[in-house]
């Protein structure tokens, strides 16, 4: 903790950097981290990382309002490094906007200055559904489709459409979300079944292709649904037919918005 | 169910399977009543959410066809279409929808035949799935 305190009053007292987004102390056991802006050197005191600190930071990258503040150092977990590749794969970030302070389980601190050097970086991680999540995940896939169908529906009924699933999501940036759009209205607004399904249809779909499993849209929502599920079988589906994987380089094509002319058909008459 | 009679909404691009349909038509060929089309500038222009809209409205089945893979009006479109419905596919799956509801095809300018057997064979798959209530109740328990 005390290296990585020591490496942000560096960056700030060069001026390498205008900001270091990283982890503070939290309001309580429900709560122990959260996100906290370090513009002073004097006030690098309060960065910890601890294995509470589980958001994806690479969130407040896409918020004008810390944009505005100025090049920043990012405390990024593996899942924030590879939504930094994503975003500058989406031409989002550019190089040499941020410099990401990659931390691991063991409080190892390695700067990384460029989009290349996270690309090394992230290479060497597994990024591979954890056995747990495959075997979770299974469990669903096995299911019988009604059942499969009872349990989202459960699971949907309880959505508030507060949307903190979009807000957690770093790859959620669009400045206009179709769900805001009415003229059309394609999502229905109150919270009932069919608003509910199609909203959660349509956010697992924009994400297809993009997501990088950080997994901070169910811990962000209030209500406790599985988002994590829809987003783990769309990224095996996009692996398992385009062979593809996202967040792994600076420069590429995004799955859904490219193909290959062999693309699997079997389903098309 | 006997006497349930399927809503198929086809959705088409307007070069090859409109054509074709089309020439289902000048050929006097028969095919089943049930189905509405909805034409298309591209498979490309076929969001997912229009699918969704067709069964919230009333659709208990769902037809999606273009041109052939290299053999297309515009370069691409077609091809991007069929990625997003191997991911579309798969998430209607994993939600515990029937994917038999929504079969997808490529339906040439000259394949009018092809598309009377598409439209009869969607028509009665439908109709041994029987109507998508589960689906249309959806939208009686929202507020529109």
């Amino acid at each position: 903790m005390e290296t990585l305190r020591n490496k942000a009053r560096e960056l700030l007292a060069s001026k390498t950097v205008q900001m270091v987004i990283g982890y503070g102390r939290g309001s309580g056991e429900a709560a122990p981290a959260r996100a906290v802006f370090i513009r002073a050197a004097a006030e690098a005191e309060s960065l910890i990382f601890d294995a509470s600190c589980q958001q994806n930071l690479a969130v407040y990258l896409m918020k004008p309002e810390v944009r505005q503040l100025g090049k920043a150092a990012l405390v990024a977990t593996p899942s924030a490094l590879r939504t930094i590749l994503q975003l500058a794969a989406e031409n989002q970030v550019k190089d040499h906007d941020l410099l990401a302070l990659a931390v691991d389980a063991q409080g190892e601190v390695t700067p990384l200055a460029t989009l290349q050097t996270i690309e090394a970086h992230v290479a060497a991680l597994d990024c591979n559904l954890s056995a747990g999540e495959k075997t979770e995940l299974q469990k669903y896939v096995a299911l019988d489709p009604e059942q499969r169908r009872q349990f989202w529906q459960e699971e949907f009924a309880r959505c508030l459409k507060c949307y903190a699933c979009r807000g957690a999501c770093p790859l959620c940036y669009c400045s206009r979300c179709t769900v805001e759009c009415n003229q059309p209205q394609w999502i229905p607004v109150p919270a009932h079944d069919l608003g509910n399904l199609e909203w959660n249809v349509m956010r697992a779909m924009h994400l297809a292709g993009r997501c990088v499993n950080c997994g901070d849209c169910s811990r962000a929502c209030p209500v406790g649904i599985p988002l994590y599920l829809l987003n783990q079988r769309l990224l095996s589906e996009v692996l398992a037919n385009f062979n593809f994987r996202s967040g792994m380089a600076a420069k590429a094509d995004n799955a859904m918005s490219t193909f290959k002319p062999d693309d699997p058909e079997d389903f098309i008459r | 169910m006997s006497d349930f009679e399927p809503k198929i909404v086809a959705f088409v691009c307007n070069w090859c399977t409109y054509a074709g349909a089309d020439l289902t038509g000048t050929n006097r060929m028969k095919y089943s009543p049930r189905v509405t089309i909805i034409r298309f500038p591209c498979t490309g222009r076929i969001d997912f959410m229009l699918l969704l809209k067709a069964f919230a409205n009333g659709a208990d089945g769902i037809i999606v066809s273009g041109c052939h893979p290299n053999d297309y009006h515009y370069s691409s479109g077609n091809f991007h279409a069929r990625r997003r419905w191997i991911v579309f596919r798969g998430l209607l799956d994993f939600l515990g929808i029937d994917v038999r509801r929504v079969q997808f095809s490529w339906v040439s300018a000259a394949e009018g035949a092809k598309w009377a057997q598409l439209v009869d064979a969607t028509a009665e798959q439908i109709r041994q799935l029987g109507p998508f209530s589960g689906y249309h109740k959806l939208r009686g328990a929202g507020v529109e």
